[in-house]
């Protein structure tokens, strides 16, 4: 066995401390100015490239933010956000005007009393302009998990879609889970009579959101 | 023909499963209790219970009321409906009375859930439940009434 000597182990020392120095100054600021103190969401995801390819790295961030610009199209379409309402009311139509009837949010986000959503929300769309959209599982998001979408900057709802207090998904890969095969994601997508489309399909939508996350689940910056 | 359960009868029905359940109950079973208001779920006068849910029977197909309990205005015979009678007429809530039926069938469910319900409770469980000669303060004070008179 060779042991080393004291010289050897000084370099190897300074290598270490400096490959050290090296990614604290250059890789994780370069990740925290991307995600911020708030990010709580763990993920199997890389987010940087090889060290060292920076410039690799800054490009799959933009398009990791370019990516959440294009999904949040969808996030923020009437179809998609007004039962992501900021207060406890849902909103209807294309103009996403508070609902009808004045009915709430409630407890488990089913509406309250005379007013629950699936008195009028069936099982399916029913045929006709205006007439009440339908899904099994028909709800908004429960009063104690709100996911309010509306009103929020591009940078807002990347921030809490990182943030499992505001999605409870454990890890990012439940979102992608999520926007893939969630029944009342999927419905988001069905064209209903006297609606407004979605600006994309669900498959397009389903591979922008997984890019985003997959480059780096990068927060834009405005 | 499908068979429903109307205020606890078998009813047989000749009729498309796609027609709205009002159809049914006013034209072939002659329950004209329960009216037809707007025909898009806006309005609330043709509310009937479907397994106890203020449903809006002008957009509920049969196909979805088959095998469920349906009550209308007309089945409203238990303590909580007479008590709902009673205080409908001592408050002279009616004044054209042509959504009253659907405000009755909304003030029992709340009831059914809050027996003795606040302001705000009787607001969010009625709303939807419009009233063109706006009775709503008579609605709202024989909800109190019925709710005191158990």
């Amino acid at each position: 066995m060779i042991l080393p000597t004291i010289k050897d182990r000084l370099m190897l020392g300074a290598l270490a401390l400096g490959t050290i120095v090296f990614l604290t100054a250059v890789v994780r600021p370069h990740y925290e100015n991307n995600h911020g103190s708030s990010r709580k969401m763990t993920s199997v995801i890389k987010v940087a490239q090889a060290p060292g390819s920076i410039e690799t790295s800054d490009s799959r961030l933009a398009e990791s933010k370019a990516a959440f610009l294009k999904a949040y199209t969808v996030f923020m379409h009437p179809r998609c956000m007004n039962c992501h309402p900021k207060g406890d009311i849902p909103l209807q139509g294309d103009d996403s005007h508070l609902h009808l009837q004045g009915v709430q949010r409630g407890p488990e986000g089913k509406g309250v009393l005379a007013l629950k959503c699936k008195n009028c929300h069936q099982d399916t769309n029913l045929k006709g302009n205006f007439m009440p959209p339908g899904n099994p599982h028909w709800q908004m998001p429960p009063m104690n998990r709100k996911m309010a979408f509306e009103g929020k900057s591009p940078k807002q709802l990347a921030q809490h879609f990182l943030d499992n207090d505001f999605t409870g998904f454990k890890k990012m890969e439940d979102m992608i889970e999520h926007v893939e095969t969630e029944s009342l994601v999927l419905n988001s997508f069905v064209p209903i009579d006297g609606r407004a489309t979605l600006p994309m399909s669900h498959e397009e939508f389903v591979a922008t959101v997984k890019e985003w996350i997959e480059k780096g689940a990068a927060i834009p910056d405005k | 023909m499908i068979s429903l359960q109307v205020n606890g009868k078998t009813q047989e029905v000749d009729a498309p499963e796609d027609m709205p359940l009002l159809w049914a109950l006013r034209e072939n079973l002659g329950l004209t209790g329960t009216k037809f208001g707007c025909g898009v779920a806006q309005c609330g006068a043709c509310t009937v219970h479907l397994d106890g849910e203020a449903v809006r029977s002008c957009i509920t197909p049969l196909s979805r009321a088959r095998g469920k309990n349906i009550v209308t205005i007309e089945g409203l015979d238990d303590e909580i409906g007479h008590r709902l009678q009673k205080a409908w007429i001592e408050e002279e809530v009616p004044q054209c009375g042509y959504c009253q039926s659907g405000q009755i069938m909304s003030a029992y469910v709340l009831l059914k859930e809050i027996p003795n319900p606040t302001d705000k409770n009787i607001d969010d469980s009625m709303t939807g439940n419009i009233c063109r000669c706006g009775t709503y303060q008579r609605i709202r004070a024989a909800i109190h009434t019925a709710a005191a008179g158990k």
